[in-house]
């Protein structure tokens, strides 16, 4: 039998449901991991050990009592730290919420407790999730499990970590602008952004209300699967959420791709991209070549206004945060700085709660939608999210998916990218476009670089294609040349210079 | 082109949006908007007269949901979340001049 943390979220799930092993056990095998790595690799803020066990005894117990918890029966999950938690410190990794306790769960938090999971805690962040290295949080850098000199990639940075660290095996991240694939590429685990609407937003500390979309973290696509199965589908709280349950993904997983159409994005991925790495460019290729040897047919396409992504977004992302991140004004949870006006105590509070990179984006927001400016700035770019949807809908009508790399690199130095943030944006210039177009797209883990750092192929859908695009993320993972070797939760393997 | 961003600009833009600067700040954040303005100008090159802008990824319609009582939070616990309450209320520094 291999250990918990070795294995997937389904065969634990059915193990637990079976009585083969109890959630408990499952839990403290993990927390084990937790405790003689999170120190150097800091992928959570808080991890939650009493409250973990608490739920799951709660879990054998009903187990014991011939009951069936759920399709997540303690299953360990970590959740982002902008993900709401009742009665649970809920920071965003920003000062400006440090210890504020929400009064209520997230949509998703309800869904996967329901379901069984077991939450074992809330995971570090770039600070409100403006960042792609998890190096701009409040309460210091993540580090990459598999070597400690790089970064985990972000803004969901802690819980990619925590899935390739074997601290859990799952997690939920949130997603932007890249915020899941970016992190899930540079620690060699599956990530995935689901349609616009297709998981409830209720709960979810909103950065970018038009763009932001919760989704899974796992070591295996058929992982992820589940968890969309268990997270997605209406929610009458989130106003922006699908009329439609939530697709059944593991039915479609053995379907192959035999007669499917995927092009692979030249913007993003050709010889002209500045950026985009050999090596990344080499995998993406040879995962084009095995969906080509399981029956699909590839071409390269063009996408042509994927080129003004990274534009538009960085107007239209700090655009909506700018309005947003204006409810942190000291009055009513969080952080307060007093002053002798009220004029006074709002400025001071936001002076000393945000970090640089969110006043950044407040101001840069602010300015794209001041007088004079909202047109040129703000208009413009919700024009060019309607070019981008006209240029994916005539894609779509020769291919039925669309492949491109999910980050132009492996993951880069800590530090090396901080001094200058255009540099940083660079990072999300394959991840965007989808979070525009409003589109699912996930990364699946695809061997590894020249550095021995894993590398992700991005799998891009038209709106609700998500059965469509698990199928190709199946074929993939079963073609995929070897990863890196710490990932599947061995802690003592080979995790590169700074681990060992 | 639009012209780049000056310091009285961002000065302008952090007081709207209450936030203080020191004038190292001040530099630093104006070269860095300028910069990200400046890979923004790519779009001022395209011809959109034509195309409508997206207000929303999905072709979703506005619905409203039945008038119908239903639970809320409790206001002990939305008030304990705030850093000063006082009569079941948020309590604030004067907004117009300061305390007596």
């Amino acid at each position: 039998m291999s250990s918990p943390v070795e294995t997937t979220a389904q065969n634990l799930a059915a193990d637990v449901r079976s009585g083969a092993r109890s959630a408990r056990a499952v839990l403290e095998e993990h927390l084990v991991v937790i405790e003689s790595r999170d120190d150097e690799v800091h992928a959570f803020n808080l991890v939650l050990a009493d409250e973990a066990r608490a739920s799951a005894d709660a879990v054998d117990a009903r187990v014991a009592n011939g009951e069936d918890p759920g399709p997540l029966a303690g299953v360990p999950v970590a959740l982002k730290d902008n993900l709401c938690t009742r009665g649970v410190p809920t920071t965003c990794s920003s000062r400006i919420l440090e210890g504020w306790r929400p009064p209520y769960d997230a949509t998703v938090v309800e869904r996967l407790v329901a379901a069984g999971a077991v939450v074992v805690g809330k995971t570090n962040l770039d600070e409100f999730a403006m960042g792609s290295s998890t190096e701009n949080s409040a309460f210091g850098a993540t580090h990459n499990p598999l070597d400690l000199t790089k970064v985990p990639g972000g803004s969901s940075g802690g819980s990619a970590a925590a899935v390739a660290a074997g601290f859990a095996p799952l997690a939920l991240g949130s997603d932007t602008g890249g915020s899941i694939r970016q992190p899930a590429a540079l620690c060699g685990v599956v990530g995935v952004k689901p349609t616009y609407g297709a998981v409830s937003r209720y709960g979810l500390v909103a950065f970018a209300s038009s763009l932001d979309q919760i989704g899974p973290f796992s070591r295996t696509v058929a992982d992820s699967a589940l968890v969309l199965e268990v997270i997605g589908g209406h929610d009458r709280r989130d106003s922006t959420s699908i009329h439609e349950p939530a697709p059944d993904l593991r039915s479609v997983l053995d379907r192959g791709v035999e007669g499917l159409r995927i092009g692979i994005i030249e913007e993003l991925s050709g010889d002209g991209l500045e950026g985009i790495a050999g090596d990344v460019r080499a995998r993406l290729h040879e995962a084009a070549a095995a969906l080509e040897a399981a029956g699909a047919t590839v071409a390269t396409t063009s996408v042509p206004s994927t080129v003004y992504g990274l534009s538009a977004y960085y107007v239209v992302a700090p655009a909506e945060a700018s309005s947003n991140l204006a409810r942190y004004d000291g009055v009513r949870f969080g952080l307060r700085v007093d002053a002798p006006t009220s004029g006074d105590m709002h400025a001071a509070t936001r002076t000393a709660g945000f970090g640089d990179e969110v006043k950044r984006r407040i101001m840069l927001g602010t300015y794209a939608l001041s007088a004079g400016y909202y047109d040129a700035y703000y208009g413009k770019s919700q024009k060019v999210r309607t070019l981008l949807a006209d240029d994916f809908a005539r894609a779509y009508e020769e291919f039925d998916l669309l492949l491109s790399p999910t980050a132009p690199t492996t993951a880069f130095p800590i530090g090396e990218k901080t001094a200058d943030p255009m540099t940083m944006y660079l990072n999300d210039v394959c991840t965007i476009p989808s979070n525009l177009a409003g589109h699912p797209s996930m990364s699946v883990p695809f061997g590894v670089g020249d550095d021995g750092m894993p590398i992700g192929v991005q799998v891009l859908a038209p709106a609700t294609g998500e059965p469509t695009m698990f199928r190709a993320a199946a074929v993939l993972e079963a073609s995929a040349p070897p990863g890196h070797p710490a990932v599947g939760g061995s802690v003592t393997g080979p995790t590169g210079g700074a681990t060992a | 082109m639009t012209e780049r961003i000056s310091r009285s600009d961002v000065a302008h833009v952090a007081n709207l949006a209450h936030l203080s600067l020191t004038d190292d700040e001040l530099e630093a954040f104006t070269g860095q908007l300028a910069d990200v303005l400046d890979h923004a100008a790519d779009l001022e090159a395209l011809d959109l007269d034509d195309v409508e802008p997206m207000i929303h990824p999905l072709p979703l319609r506005n619905v409203l949901r039945p008038d119908v009582v239903g639970a809320t939070s409790d206001r002990s616990e939305v008030l304990a979340c705030a850093p000063s309450v006082e009569d079941e209320q948020f309590r604030v520094p004067p907004v117009l001049g300061e305390a007596p």
